[in-house]
């Protein structure tokens, strides 16, 4: 399909990236050539063929509904850019 | 001693030749020495190192020491260690202290394995050059103006340097073989679930596998034996016994029946990769195997449908990086949106975002079906294409990658021709099948590297034949002429 520049930077946005004005059109171009290569896939029928989403086709085991993880707030915190009284901080959201 | 295998090093540490200090100051000097050259180290874990060596020398001291007690290895920079930096090559990671310990890198300090430090690598494990590295790029040993491949291009050029007798690396689209080829080493990418993926940075959940990288087959088996096995803290993690790998390498050839994909043959292969490949193949039949022919008809398929698949669920996986939690945020954003925005923008690089631009268009409405979905049912034709083959044959042999290492700076403005350099790559991740890369030959004074590949949870198999061939061949042995 084509793809022009506002659709990239409805995706950008879909994507929560910020792409410099000056990037738009060479990412436009690029992501146009590879999806023309992603688009080589129509050209083959799949129809009856049941979708594979792992590899070894396993079920998901379950555990018992127990507590395992211990709380680490303050340990995990101190990767966080910005906290405030074992909260995270970012720009105001409500006014 | 930086030329010794594991195996060899095992017996040198049980008969006192050297102490594990000895050993690993002599690898921290050369990697200070030298890997300005490479730059194949992100961080080098100089201090603690010499600690683990002094505390493996004290147990082989008093007798409680297993075998692999003070031997050093490197770790791509995509497994969580505590209290050493991981960046996944990133900018949006590049002061990441990991609050947990990956439980790869877990068994090797069980194992009392030595930690030489973290390897560089293409960031995020997206890209076939090493080049996409917020770190730079990474020189090839045997040719410094090359690539070393891709993405684990720091584990392979540290071991081809003998800059660390082993690393791990993990392989997504072929990140652990198409490195060991272009770098002259060996490496297995094992069957999806075999090793835990847990505390490894996630790109494509579905196709990511860890792997040892080595001087050897034999190495590559000893090192599979510590990283194998079920963990309940990965959920695909397979709860299957591991074998000891070591004890079929021996094991003569006679009656293994190769199968050769007319497809990984095609076009885009050199001749001289092909040729080298097929002067492999007539070593296998002095061994006594048989070769025959295969078709894997939906080959060609498999790279549109890694590249639908793979940056889909790149999208999903890097929606963590919110610039909120951990990791790198921007300066005075003015709302939340332009927080995650432009933390996002400006703490991955170009590829990463390529990929995740393409992935979320792929999972978007409207193109779902026609993507994510259509790549899915390409998936499993793949899958069925080797099931149909391993009827016939035991393993499956082609080039690993198309060329040797191409130059610096040659792919880097056309990512689809950077893609193309996994077309052998990407169908066994797709199939989630383990493979591996060995040593084969060389072309103009590079390495061309032997792809083997097996049915499922047949490790013990692969290795048995790579070991064979490195008992009649010495290609494993050939090091870069620079390093004299």
């Amino acid at each position: 399909m084509a793809l022009d520049r506002s659709d990239v930077e409805g995706i950008a946005h879909l994507a929560r990236i910020a792409i410099n004005e000056q990037d738009i059109e060479n990412t436009t171009a690029t992501l146009k050539d590879i999806l023309h290569m992603v688009d080589q896939m129509q050209a083959v029928n799949t129809d009856n063929i049941e979708p594979l989403a792992h590899p070894l086709e396993l079920v998901q085991r379950l555990r018992s509904d127990e507590v395992t993880e211990t709380n680490q707030r303050d340990h995990f915190q101190q990767l966080a850019p910005q906290t405030e009284n074992g909260l995270y901080l970012v720009p105001k959201v409500i006014e | 001693m930086h030329e010794l295998t594991i195996a060899e090093l095992v017996h040198g540490l049980a008969d006192k030749k050297f102490s594990s200090v000895e050993l690993t100051q002599h690898y921290i000097s050369r990697i200070n020495q030298l890997d300005k050259k490479y730059n194949s180290f992100i961080t080098v874990n100089e201090e603690d190192a010499l600690n683990q060596a002094k505390q493996a020398d004290q147990l082989r001291a008093s007798g409680q020491a297993n075998q692999f007690a003070g031997i050093p290895i490197a770790h791509k920079d995509i497994f969580c260690t505590k209290g050493i930096k991981t960046t996944c090559g990133s900018k949006m990671l590049a002061n990441f202290i990991a609050p947990y310990e990956s439980t790869v890198t877990e068994k090797f300090s069980q194992a009392n394995f030595i930690t030489l430090g973290k390897t560089n690598m293409d960031e995020f494990a997206m890209g076939s050059s090493n080049e996409t590295s917020h770190f730079g790029s990474v020189c090839n040993p045997w040719d410094i103006k090359r690539v070393p491949g891709g993405s684990s291009g720091g584990s392979a050029a540290a071991v081809a340097a003998q800059l660390t007798p082993a690393a791990t690396g993990t392989d997504t689209g072929g990140s652990i073989r198409q490195p060991a080829a272009l770098c002259g080493i060996t490496g297995i990418k094992p069957t999806y679930g075999r090793i835990s993926r847990w505390g490894m940075i996630a790109f494509a959940s579905s196709l990511d596998q860890a792997g040892p990288m080595t001087r050897s087959a034999e190495d590559a088996a000893l090192l599979l034996n510590v990283m194998s096995g079920f963990d309940s803290k990965d959920s695909t993690c397979v709860d299957q016994p591991v074998p000891d790998y070591t004890e079929s390498l021996s094991q003569p050839l006679t009656g293994l029946t190769i199968g050769l994909p007319t497809e990984y043959f095609s076009a885009g292969i050199d001749s001289n990769v092909s040729k080298a490949i097929h002067a492999a193949l007539d070593v296998y039949r002095q061994l006594g195997a048989t070769i025959k022919e295969v078709s894997l008809p939906h080959t060609a398929l498999s790279l549109p449908a890694y590249y639908v698949i793979a940056p889909a669920e790149a999208s999903s996986n890097l929606s963590r990086f919110d610039g909120v939690r951990y990791g790198y945020r921007c300066e005075a954003p003015k709302d939340l949106e332009d927080l995650y925005k432009r933390s996002r923008g400006e703490g991955f690089g170009a590829e990463v975002k390529r990929r995740i631009l393409v992935g979320t268009y792929a999972l978007s409405a409207g193109y779902f079906d026609a993507y994510y979905i259509k790549a899915q049912k390409i998936r499993r034709l793949v899958k069925q294409d080797f099931t149909n083959v391993f009827n016939d044959v035991d393993v499956i042999m082609s080039p690993t990658a198309p060329t040797t290492a191409f130059n610096i700076g040659e792919k880097m403005d056309d990512p689809v021709a950077m893609y193309a350099s996994d077309i052998n790559t990407i169908a066994v991740n797709l199939a989630g099948l383990p493979a591996m890369s060995v040593p084969a030959g060389l072309v103009d004074g590079l390495p061309v590297g032997l792809q083997i590949i097996g049915n499922y949870f047949a490790e013990a198999k692969l290795l048995q034949v790579a070991h064979q061939f490195q008992q009649a061949t010495d290609w494993h042995r050939q090091r870069p002429a620079a390093l004299d």
